[in-house]
């Protein structure tokens, strides 16, 4: 099965989750894929993707491709399409991949699987596992009968694995025709602080209405850096304003799999286990023992979380310093 | 200016997901339905445009069984003009190419400057079918948008990326996608509950419609099976009443267990 993936790049750094998308073609096509790289400036970046897999890098580098739009970026993945007649393509399902998979996919006359966590090959066809009803359910999901087979995988999900003395992957730069796009990204605006964000977050502290309200961010706060973490928030504390609503964690927030979630003072809503119970640990620190966030959590503590998260990140601090 | 909001009539979010006994759909009985949450951003959205321009008409759009009219009238309560009801009777699932492509023949003859979805559909959780609808109507889109400034022929978008916004011009018309944060939602009054009973309903049926997907025979994409997760381990418990205890022992099992610090 022939696979290429579309690889994202955000001021010249390449995304870990294309990586991990690249890693998976590789392991499921049982050899090198082959990869498309738009942007500006970004040949020099192609050579790195052997490592994870590519065997052939469709490059293209344009001036105008330095900002995403969905014209040039749907572009470049096309004329990739054309060069290499895969049998299906994978891209990792971040806001550009949301973005750039069903318009491609549209063109095709086909469909997506749209944020695979788990993804194999049985025949010709690829089948996936996917969480749906924001993870109270999962269906398996396949293509059809369709020729071309498109899926976007979760961020964090797959790993990216990198092999050294793997050979350098063969760099073809594209040929695009016109590329300027009725929808134009002019500027990029970083958000209040460079935080990680939740969904593409390792380690994720998430903090609910048991924190009692804003002026207690601080202690939260405290655990998410020992722990290098993202912050969180569940729907109350996004609704009451306490925090900006790109926090929240549910089913009307983000979707998130880290591989650890400690949610402080949340109780466990259907909405906000519905966006976090795929996290590979869950660690729940809250004052009311029967609270259904510990019939999904590994670890619980029942008691003061503003005695407790204090204390667990001192504990953190020095674990991390041994 | 004219605005068309594509909506989906979704499970409610509280809903308890039970699986049907054909293992590949869910069980529907005791389902509450619900106009899916970020399909409320869309309109909001478009009747704030309404209301600031002082003119144009708002549209609501589904494809779905008799249930989804009740979408529609919750839509036309809140301000909306006029509906468009594809009934898909008979038609238990259709893909997101398939949607996209019934709501694309439905919404033709329309003139529309903005053509609204919610960034996805809660229940399915694709965010695939208004981007599929803007190719399939050869317009552009923005997805994701939680900012939204409208000028003559052309807007300026504010579309949720990770850790950052990209701000977009984009020409008219378009299809915009709504993320949580463009608006807070009116509900609907009493006096807009009354007046939705006497508004419009346009009826068309899918099978009139050219949608191949509508067979499932060329689904685009298909659900083999649908399942509960699988069930987490039991949590272990950790005593809280020394917190400095707590915290070194969680530290710990998070190290040494779970190593995953």
């Amino acid at each position: 099965m022939k696979f290429l993936v579309f690889i994202e790049q955000r001021d010249g750094k390449i995304r870990k989750a294309s990586l991990e998308a690249l890693s998976l073609a590789r392991k499921l096509g049982g050899g090198p894929a082959a990869a498309v790289l738009p942007g500006r400036g970004v040949t020099s970046l192609a050579r790195d993707l052997g490592k994870y897999g590519a065997g052939t890098v469709y490059v293209a580098d344009r001036e105008e491709l330095a900002l995403y739009s969905t014209k040039g970026y749907v572009g470049a993945l096309e004329a990739a399409t054309k060069k290499e007649s895969p049998d299906a393509v994978l891209i990792a399902a971040t806001a550009m991949g949301k973005d750039v998979a069903p318009r491609y996919a549209a063109r095709h006359d086909v469909s997506a699987l749209a944020d695979v966590m788990e993804l194999r090959v049985e025949g010709d066809r690829l089948v996936a596992w996917r969480p749906v009803y924001s993870g109270k359910a999962r269906a398996e999901v396949d293509c059809g009968a369709a020729k071309l087979q498109i899926a976007t995988t979760r961020p964090n999900v797959f790993p990216a694995e990198g092999e050294d003395g793997a050979t350098e992957p063969r760099v073809e730069p594209l040929e695009l025709g016109d590329v300027a796009p009725r929808a134009k990204v002019v500027r990029v605006e970083a958000s209040e602080s460079k935080e990680i964000d939740v969904s593409e977050a390792d380690i994720i502290v998430s903090g609910g209405r048991g924190i009692k309200g804003p002026e207690n961010w601080p202690i939260v706060r405290d655990l998410q850096q020992a722990l290098h973490a993202a912050l969180g928030a569940s729907r109350a504390v996004v609704d009451a304003g306490w925090i900006d609503h790109q926090h929240q964690v549910g089913q009307t927030g983000k979707v998130v799999s880290p591989t650890l979630y400690v949610a402080c003072g949340i109780s466990g809503a259907i909405q906000h286990l519905a966006g976090m119970s795929t996290s590979k640990v869950i660690v729940a620190i809250n004052k009311d023992a029967e609270a259904p966030i510990f019939k999904i959590a590994n670890y619980g503590v029942v008691g003061d979380l503003f005695k407790i998260i204090p204390e667990f990140a001192k504990a953190v601090r020095a674990a991390k310093a041994e | 200016m004219n605005s068309l909001v594509c909506i989906a009539y979704v499970p409610d979010t509280e809903t308890r997901i039970k699986i049907a006994a054909d293992g590949k759909s869910i069980d529907e009985t005791d389902v509450k339905w619900i106009v899916s949450p970020y399909d409320e951003y869309a309109l909001e959205e478009a009747l704030r445009i309404k209301e600031a321009k002082g003119g144009g008409t708002v549209t609501v759009l589904t494809v779905g069984p008799e249930r989804a009219k009740t979408g529609l009238r919750e839509c036309l309560a809140r301000g909306a003009d006029d509906a468009i009801w594809v009934d898909a009777t008979g038609t238990p699932y259709l893909d997101a190419l398939g949607t996209a492509r019934a709501l694309a023949a439905a919404a033709k003859g329309g003139s529309y400057d903005f053509l609204w979805f919610g960034q996805k559909g809660v229940g399915y959780d694709e965010s695939l079918v208004g981007p599929m609808f803007a190719e399939l109507m050869d317009l552009p889109h923005v997805a994701n948008v939680i900012k939204l400034e409208v000028k003559e022929g052309k807007i300026t978008a504010h579309r949720e990326i990770e850790g950052a916004h990209e701000v977009v011009e984009c020409s008219l018309p378009a299809v915009l996608t709504a993320q949580k944060g463009l608006n807070e939602p009116r509900y609907a009054s009493l006096k807009g509950i009354m007046a939705a009973k006497k508004k419009p309903i346009a009826e068309k049926k899918l099978a009139e419609l050219v949608v191949p997907e509508a067979d499932p025979a060329n689904a685009r994409t298909r659900w083999r099976k649908l399942e509960l997760p699988p069930a987490r381990v039991a949590c272990k418990m950790v005593p809280g009443d020394d917190p400095a205890a707590a915290g070194k022992e969680l530290a710990r099992l998070l190290r040494e267990e779970a190593k995953v610090i």
